[in-house]
């Protein structure tokens, strides 16, 4: 247990004045350690094959031994992903230019493979173009739909809540949409503005019959990707845009599972618990480096005590359902509780967490439950980089947290 | 504004000069057969389609006298059926929405009558013949109205979430259904099964962007699906004329053929169905629209009494001069087919059969609290718990 409390309630609030006129602004790819370099990212073949709950999918071994990797950023393996799954002769996958692959390549080159009448392009109709993934996967289908981006879910909005979430309820269990997996790009790519950087994942929390899934890197998607399309149940699958090109890793080339719907502790700690999952991640890795080191410029806001802190960083990885079990035995050990997340902060995801933990931990929690988010606003062009919770504002949340 | 009314009157004169008719007792047995069990031919009144870039049906149709009486008992059974709806609302033991369909029977049943059972139906609220018709029970509807076990979603659902293995349901969402039968026709085609979907909706539901969504996807793939318009005249309170710019819904498929059917007289019903199924799936020509102008008699649901937006007088002649059982039954007794005595009989046969059903159905118990948690996720793989309202109401998987 951590003993300082209150050692200030603001501790950057002169760091950022005093900042403003800083004349020279850090180089693009930063000081610190970012996706590229990130140890999260498992990028040797031994420790990807070691990837807590990997499951094999093949019936032959469940043994990791003399498997292969292949490096692979975050799109290649949402395609190596596809490849098996459209083996089954009733997946079909379809998008606004997915043929010839799809804005971010996701789809690249299975047209060819599979052919243009089960890999296809739609017409620029989202909402049509979910109630028609519903319509095959209530004949049984594997109907895998990608919606460009996830700015552009509103309109499939209404067939996803009140259809694909609501079906085998509804039907007595008579039907279902279980084979329904909605693919889109989330989060913002850092020049997205209003349209192309929204993270929408909190409006589906409380769509009981979906699932939401978002991973954080190439194994990651593969696996959930592959995890979603199999689940019996509609599956709404976003992926962070950033990371398709950014994210690399040593990727099984078999076939394989995560789980859905559990966290997974990516560095264990016990004084603090900072939950996130997308790309976020990579920013609160950043801070986590800053906490231990800080620069000079930080270094007078971050107290000596607080920098051998043993934060622990969670990827909740599904948004529904969230891993409350996870979490919450988190938080029970470590008192502390910071989320991050790109969404804006009212009714985001992290409202729901706040409040389940805050009900589970009440009389273990020594500081309030902080949320380091998007602000209300829209995702404004010249703005982003304000918007989306970098590791400074991560970092300072979680010394405020320590020091509450 | 004055100098728009002459605009307006020269816009609907062509429409008058030749408009559909919907009385339902049109149709004339040019010859009488001397014998009267075998099939014989029957001529539809000139003016009961109207077709946009395909031809229309030929007028002349082959009925046989069972195949008229059966659609006299399902009509007049279904109409049973809508109005013990009707009446256990009015007694409250039906709560919720329930939307009826009295006095568009002939459109429920002159499909079912043209269609196969491979075939798959999704249409919208408005969905109690259908259900019945597509292999579900008159004890399974008025369960689910009644929200018993009985129900055909174990009273999950209610009025509007009825379903059957080729019915995909009504659906409460105006106009979402139209995608999701675009999306059953394709995975139809690309099974390559011989059948077609029959995607219903209302001229209320004609407006929404989705449906023209649809219709595009539709002729783009050249998918086996027929849009049926019911055209009942009046989106909940509004007229067609107050919420459409243009009132002939089967010509709105831009270059998606359509027909416009004269949807109270069943004979031209099932005649159109036939058609259209004809054209998807035999003749491979892609979708369809078919728009059946009919009419109900009701409000648009339990709350609406239905004369607020339209006069009493309209729906008494409608009733009287217009609907699709009578008229049937005038055919019958006019071509010789059966008595007053034995059409009295199936009507007999109908009411005892649905007050048998209603008993049955009232006698179902109410869901168990268990399976309010039910089929939200499929089993096993559905979170570790739901939320009830307090902490004791909290359901674990």
């Amino acid at each position: 247990m951590l003993a300082y409390r209150r050692l200030s309630s603001r501790p950057f609030a002169s760091f950022i004045r005093r900042n403003s006129s800083v004349a020279e602004p850090p180089p693009p790819e930063g000081h610190l350690p970012s996706v590229a370099t990130s140890q999260i990212l498992r990028s040797t073949k031994e420790r990807a094959l070691r990837t807590p709950g990997l499951v094999w999918n093949d019936e032959e071994n469940s043994n990791s031994v003399g498997r292969e990797c292949r490096k692979m950023n975050l799109y290649q393996a949402v395609r190596d992903a596809l490849r098996p799954v459209l083996c089954d002769d009733t997946a079909v996958v379809f998008g606004e230019d997915i043929a010839f692959g799809g804005v971010f390549r996701c789809t690249m080159g299975l047209a060819e493979e599979f052919g243009r009448e089960r890999v296809f392009n739609t017409p620029l109709t989202e909402q049509g173009i979910a109630g028609f993934a519903i319509g095959m996967a209530t004949m049984g289908h594997t109907a895998i739909a990608e919606i460009q981006f996830a700015d552009y879910i509103f309109p499939a909005f209404d067939q996803l809540v009140n259809e694909a979430a609501k079906i085998r309820y509804r039907s007595g269990g008579q039907f279902n949409v279980g084979g329904l997996t909605i693919r889109t790009p989330t989060m913002s790519v850092g020049h997205g503005g209003l349209y192309h950087s929204q993270s929408p994942e909190g409006f589906f929390m409380g769509a009981a019959g979906l699932k939401v899934v978002i991973p954080r890197s190439p194994i990651q998607a593969k696996g959930l990707l592959l995890s979603a399309i199999r689940d019996p149940n509609p599956v709404i699958f976003m992926e962070p845009k950033i990371l398709y090109r950014s994210a690399i890793e040593q990727v099984p080339i078999d076939d394989f599972a995560l789980p859905l719907g559990r966290a997974e502790t990516l560095v264990p700690g016990a004084d603090l618990t900072l939950l996130t999952w997308g790309t976020p991640i990579y920013h609160c890795e950043t801070a986590l480096h800053l906490l231990a080191d800080p620069p000079a410029g930080l270094a007078s806001h971050v107290p000596a005590a607080l920098r051998t802190a043993k934060v622990e960083l969670i990827d909740l990885r599904s948004v529904l359902p969230w891993d409350a079990d996870a979490v919450a035995e988190s938080v029970a050990r470590t008192g502390r509780l910071v989320i991050v997340h790109e969404a804006g902060m009212t009714a985001g995801v992290g409202a729901e967490i706040a409040a389940e933990v805050q009900k589970r931990c009440f009389l273990r929690l020594a500081a309030p439950v902080k949320r380091v988010t998007g602000w209300d606003t829209p995702v404004a062009l010249q703005y982003e980089k304000f918007y989306i919770p970098d590791a400074v504002r991560i970092l300072d949340s979680i010394v405020e947290t320590l020091s509450y | 504004m004055a100098s728009l009314a002459p605009l307006r009157v020269s816009r609907r004169l062509p429409q008058l000069a030749r408009s559909i008719q919907t009385s339902a007792d049109t149709t004339q047995l040019p010859e009488k057969p001397s014998d009267l069990s075998q099939p014989f031919t029957v001529k539809l009144h000139e003016d009961s389609f109207r077709a946009y870039q395909c031809d229309v049906p030929d007028l002349d149709v082959t009925v046989t006298k069972d195949q008229l009486l059966g659609w006299y008992r399902q009509m007049q059974t279904m109409r049973r059926m809508e109005m013990a709806a009707d009446a256990l609302y009015k007694a409250k033991l039906i709560r919720g929405f329930c939307h009826l369909a009295i006095g568009q029977e002939a459109v429920s049943v002159g499909l079912e009558a043209a269609i196969t059972p491979d075939d798959r139906v999704i249409t919208a609220y408005r969905c109690h013949p259908f259900a019945v018709l597509r292999g579900g029970t008159i004890k399974g509807v008025i369960g689910e109205l009644l929200g018993r076990q009985a129900g055909m979603s174990h009273g999950k659902g209610g009025s509007m979430h009825i379903f059957t293995p080729s019915f995909f349901g009504g659906n409460g969402i105006v106009g979402a259904q139209v995608p999701v039968g675009a999306g059953i026709a394709f995975a139809q085609k690309y099974l390559e099964k011989e059948t077609a979907t029959f995607a219903l909706y209302g001229d209320g539901a004609s407006n929404q962007g989705q449906v023209f969504e649809a219709y595009n996807m539709a002729k783009l793939w050249d998918l086996p699906v027929v849009f049926v318009c019911e055209n009942n005249k009046y989106g909940m309170g509004t007229s067609a004329e107050r919420s459409s710019s243009n009132t002939e819904y089967f010509t709105r498929g831009d270059k998606i053929p359509g027909l416009q059917v004269n949807g109270m007289d069943i004979i031209a019903a099932q005649h159109a169905v036939a058609y259209a199924r004809r054209w998807t799936v035999e003749q491979k020509k892609g979708p369809l629209l078919l728009e059946f102008v009919t009419y109900r008699y009701g409000g648009h649901s339990m709350s609406d009494p239905g004369t607020t937006y339209r006069t009493r007088e309209e729906v008494q002649r409608m009733r009287s001069t217009q609907d699709p059982i009578r008229g049937l039954q005038r055919y019958i007794e006019e071509w010789g087919l059966a008595s007053e005595q034995e059409l009295k009989q199936l009507d007999k046969d109908a009411k005892a059969e649905v007050d048998a059903a209603v008993e049955e159905a009232k006698a179902s118990p109410e869901p168990l609290i268990k399976d309010l948690w039910t089929d939200i996720y499929y089993k096993g793989t559905a979170p570790p718990y739901m939320r009830g309202r307090e902490r004791e109401e909290v359901h674990y998987y």
